[in-house]
């Protein structure tokens, strides 16, 4: 059975993308001859020519507007931002224009966008280098926002994005860039906007997304030991959230831990535990919590394990639904 | 006190003195009923946008950013383009639009209050919707470009942004993005000396063509009142861009005779004395008074243009001002082209609200 990481799924996407369809183009910083510094577009340039895969000028801002101008002629851009910290000069063209484009043109025009931002924490780089900014997207009417958690959906997740008629954030978790699963590439299964449930459970689920999905098993491991059974629901998509899943599995375990390496204030786990009120309440049998990242900004190398979500604490927080 | 003279030391591309004399070569290749058409547009957009600033003033438009002044500079370097070339524009830029035969009534819609950016077709009409964020529009023109340009196609896109917007970083991304992509797209800068209260000494300390030089790229200054040497050297930034050659830089001197918006108060920040430097320098008055002197228009052609005028914004008047809301549903109706369900159930139990 083959075997690949992350970044060669990712790398598989984007080659396969470009081969289908001649109008994908890939851009952004490094990503010609170096193949980006984390190697997601290695091998591109050579393959498609350096008129479809090109290094831009380091100008976020200005690689999410040409997206824009590239998108009303016609092409499908596929940007990559170098860091997460680095790509929030793009949020203004993100915000007012990506996301906005097509309500603005009364639906005359749309953005078949992808902007890929390697994201989170977990791999002792430097500051700017652990952001999650998963929720000023996803706050963001127009954007679909993407995680994957591994490699193989990283390949389907990015297959459907770029195929996506709409502006797709797509958040990659660098913390899993060099993680190998093993099985086939493929597009079918589930599609974007659905969650997949990772682990059957009975007595708890754990929602989360991207690398805390790893975490979350290794819990729900610990916990198994313990006779406690975890569901784990992998959301892959923030929006659209898979709201059908999520209640579902409300119903069938009636308690949730969500858990993300972002900040807890206003982070997805609070419109998760929000959304478990609108649509499950009457069958929640414990008061919904978070294990999330605190509100401080990103820690540096030696703090980082602190600061992220733990198995220990993820545990804990299981244990507090199951006994309440 | 010389207070409405050019701002550098420089000569802009002038061609029509403000008195109408011809100090240049004034055969810019454009035909008699081509020369007479500049004309009549601007006397078209000077209408319409006085039209536009009564119907605020009687409540039928919000917030409306008048152009008066501005015609040549927008008149001649739309006039210059191609219909497959593609206009960027901010949102002054409505004398452009109606060269570039933008379906008016919808433009106004933005205005109206009934729609956002692009209310009318911005695909067909080769005119992307109007733009708020200062200078965004500018990176949005060279990616169409660089599209263009990985088409082969023959074509070139023109963003308008104002003196105000150069101070942006995305004035500065676009423009060196334009430059080390070759990109076919024409920045075009009105320089009208004002953004909004901050005059242009504030904005920038030293002129706007020279950064072309820092970016790779030529810079031109031009007299944006003289409708000929604005359309001239538009042509000629088309051309190039057309060629191969790449994007140009182009600041024209002009001026904003009235206020930023009818939500502004002009009188105070600017002297009297300066908007009458300039209503002297009108582009109309001079480039009506150059074709009376060398022929190529007579009193009469002038009349029929009034006349046409006074037709045609009656006509947008009417199309304006019985302009209801929007469906209620359009709220939900474009954000996605596939919307989430969570929205669609918003959207039914919106419907449900408002039905019920």
């Amino acid at each position: 059975m083959a075997e690949y990481t992350m970044v060669a799924a990712l790398n598989a996407a984007l080659r396969d993308a470009m081969a289908k369809d001649p109008r994908t183009l890939v851009f952004g910083e490094d990503v010609g001859e170096l193949g980006g510094v984390y190697r997601v577009t290695e091998g591109l340039q050579r393959e498609f020519g350096s008129e479809r895969v090109f290094n831009t000028p380091i100008a976020e801002a200005g690689i999410a507007g040409i997206c824009v101008g590239l998108s009303l002629a016609g092409w499908r851009p596929v940007a990559e931002m170098q860091f997460d910290g680095f790509s929030y000069p793009a949020l203004d063209q993100i915000v007012s224009h990506i996301a906005k484009y097509r309500n603005r043109t009364r639906g005359r025009t749309s953005m078949p966008i992808v902007i890929r931002i390697p994201s989170f924490g977990g791999i002792r780089g430097k500051e700017h280098h652990g952001e999650s900014p998963e929720t000023y997207y996803a706050h963001t009417a127009g954007l679909k926002v993407v995680v994957p958690s591994g490699a193989l959906d990283a390949y389907r997740l990015l297959s459907l994005a770029i195929a996506d008629p709409d502006p797709v954030i797509f958040l990659e978790p660098k913390s899993r860039y060099w993680a190998k699963e093993q099985g086939e590439l493929a597009v079918d299964g589930p599609r974007m906007g659905r969650a997949w449930v990772r682990r059957e459970g009975e007595a708890c689920t754990l929602v989360t997304y991207g690398a805390m999905v790893t975490r979350c098993l290794e819990a729900a491991e610990v916990l198994a030991r313990e006779r406690v059974s975890c569901r784990v629901l992998d959301l892959r998509s923030l929006v659209p959230l898979d709201l059908d899943t999520l209640a579902e599995s409300v119903r069938k375990t009636g308690r949730v831990v969500v858990v993300h390496e972002a900040p807890r204030t206003l982070g997805m786990g609070a419109e998760i535990a929000a959304r478990i009120m609108e649509e499950a309440f009457d069958y929640l049998e414990a008061p919904v919590l978070r294990v999330t990242g605190y509100d401080v900004p990103y820690p540096p190398a030696a703090l980082e394990q602190r600061y992220l979500p733990s198995v220990e604490r993820i545990t804990s927080a299981v244990r507090r639904v199951v006994s309440y | 006190m010389v207070i409405h003279e050019d701002p550098y030391d420089v000569a802009p591309v002038r061609l029509v003195a403000p008195d109408g004399t011809a100090v240049g070569d004034t055969d810019v290749g454009l035909k008699p009923d081509e020369l007479r058409d500049l004309l009549r547009l601007m006397i078209l957009s000077r209408r319409l946008d006085r039209e536009c600033m009564a119907l605020q003033r009687q409540g039928e438009l919000t917030v409306y950013p008048p152009f008066e002044g501005q015609e040549a500079a927008q008149v001649g370097s739309a006039f210059a383009l191609e219909p497959d070339d593609f206009v960027f524009p901010s949102f002054r830029e409505l004398a452009a639009a109606i060269v570039r035969g933008v379906d008016v009534v919808e433009y106004l819609q933005y205005h109206r209050g009934t729609w956002h950016g692009g209310p009318y077709d911005p695909i067909a009409s080769r005119f992307a919707p109007i733009c708020v964020p200062v200078a965004t529009q500018i990176v949005h023109a060279v990616g169409w470009a660089m599209g263009a340009k990985l088409d082969r196609l023959p074509v070139c896109s023109l963003a308008y942004f104002g003196d105000g917007a150069t101070s942006e970083g995305d004035f500065h991304e676009a423009a060196n993005m334009a430059a080390v992509f070759g990109a076919p797209a024409i920045l075009f800068c009105q320089n009208n000396g004002w953004a909004i209260s901050v005059p242009l000494r504030e904005q920038a300390a030293g002129p706007i063509h020279t950064r072309a030089e820092g970016y790779g790229m030529p810079g031109v200054l031009v007299d944006g009142n003289d409708v000929l040497a604005v359309y001239s050297v538009t042509r000629a930034a088309a051309e190039r861009a057309r060629a191969g050659e790449g994007p140009t830089l182009i600041e024209a001197l002009t001026y904003r005779m009235g206020p930023h918006s009818t939500a502004d108060d002009a009188t105070k920040y600017r002297s009297a004395d300066e908007v009458k430097g300039w209503r002297e320098r009108d582009p109309i008055d001079r480039y009506l008074k150059h074709l009376l002197a060398s022929g190529a228009a007579d009193e009469s052609f002038v009349a029929d243009c009034e006349d046409e005028a006074k037709e045609w914004v009656a006509d947008v008047r009417a199309g304006i001002t019985s302009l209801g809301p929007p469906p209620a549903d359009e709220l939900f109706g474009f954000a996605y082209v596939e919307p989430p369900e969570s929205l669609e159930r918003d959207r039914r139990s919106s419907t449900e609200a408002s039905d019920g």
